[in-house]
């Protein structure tokens, strides 16, 4: 029962499906978008990091470091625009979030 | 053999979890399977040999963003039923498309191969008998160092942007401004009334 590329593929595949049914069913609540958001990231890390591991190339594991950066930077922001906005609104309901729309 | 039980194993809590994440009925118990999900990923990072990004995942992951999403969870004084209530009306329209998503990553990673020749135009072969650790330090300081500052440049933006968003200085709150204390001296800290007689009351 040899583990090739494709074993990682697929569970990469699923888990970024799964992210992105995330965000179709929780449409209302945030907190649960941003962590479907960061299950899709760990879909591509996984991706790259098996690429890397297969193709014998350290070159995916360094790119997957810098994409943990971003994901941290990014719940950073989202976690605070979303605290100010309850500060605000009260809510955090995504559907109340139009006030831009121009 | 271990190996591939050890992957099954894995893998299956993995996605078990992170259907939990979406589907769980309490945040709280969402970022636990979170957590949950990220150990297992590391896990799955050891069995790949890359040591050190599953450290780093477990470090950043489970210690920063996973409590950080907790702290606002709790924070937050949310019904959380009532975000709940468009949850069936969604369910058709994002199965049908997970679906469709799904199949085309079946489609495209099935037959995955190496074509011929890849091997001899990789970037950063992995060397021998040297720990994953230091491989990547070797060329995260040398090749990759102006992406490793423009990282750490983000994380700054990042905490920068965070503490401007979510500071705020309430009205009606007494706090203490040290220049302000710094800069008084005895003349202008004392001050002497001369009152009339009859006239202090």
């Amino acid at each position: 029962m040899a583990i090739g590329l494709t074993h990682y593929l697929i569970v990469a595949a699923l888990l970024f499906t799964i992210g992105v049914f995330g965000i179709f069913i929780n449409r209302k609540n945030v907190i649960i978008i941003l962590m479907s958001i960061e299950l899709i990231l760990l879909a591509v890390n996984i991706n790259l990091v098996a690429f890397s591991a297969f193709l014998g190339d350290l070159t995916g594991q360094i790119f997957a470091l810098f994409i943990l950066t971003v994901a941290a930077a990014e719940a950073a922001i989202g976690l605070a625009i979303l605290v100010v906005y309850f500060r605000n609104r009260g809510t955090i309901a995504v559907e109340d979030i139009n006030l831009m729309k121009g | 053999m271990l190996q591939g039980i050890a992957f099954y194993v894995f893998s299956a809590v993995i996605i078990a979890s992170s259907l939990m994440v979406i589907s769980a009925r309490n945040p709280v118990h969402s970022v636990l399977f979170l957590i949950l999900a990220f150990f297992n990923a590391a896990a799955l990072f050891v069995l790949l040999g890359a040591e050190f990004l599953a450290m780093i995942l477990v470090i950043v992951y489970v210690g920063a963003v996973a409590v950080l999403f907790l702290f606002v969870v709790m924070m937050l004084d949310i019904d959380f039923t009532a975000l709940r209530s468009g949850f069936m009306n969604y369910l058709p329209l994002g199965t049908v498309l997970g679906l469709v998503l799904f199949s085309e990553f079946l489609v495209a990673v099935g037959a995955w191969t190496f074509g011929n020749g890849v091997t001899a135009v990789r970037a950063v072969p992995l060397p021998d008998g040297v720990s994953n650790t230091e491989a990547i330090g070797r060329v995260l300081y040398t090749d990759y160092i102006f992406y490793f500052q423009t990282a750490g440049m983000i994380l700054l933006v990042a905490m920068i942007g965070a503490i401007v968003l979510t500071l705020r200085h309430r009205p009606g709150v007494r706090r203490q401004s040290i220049s302000r204390q710094v800069a008084r001296n005895p003349a202008s800290a004392s001050e002497l009334i001369d009152v009339k007689p009859g006239q202090g009351s």
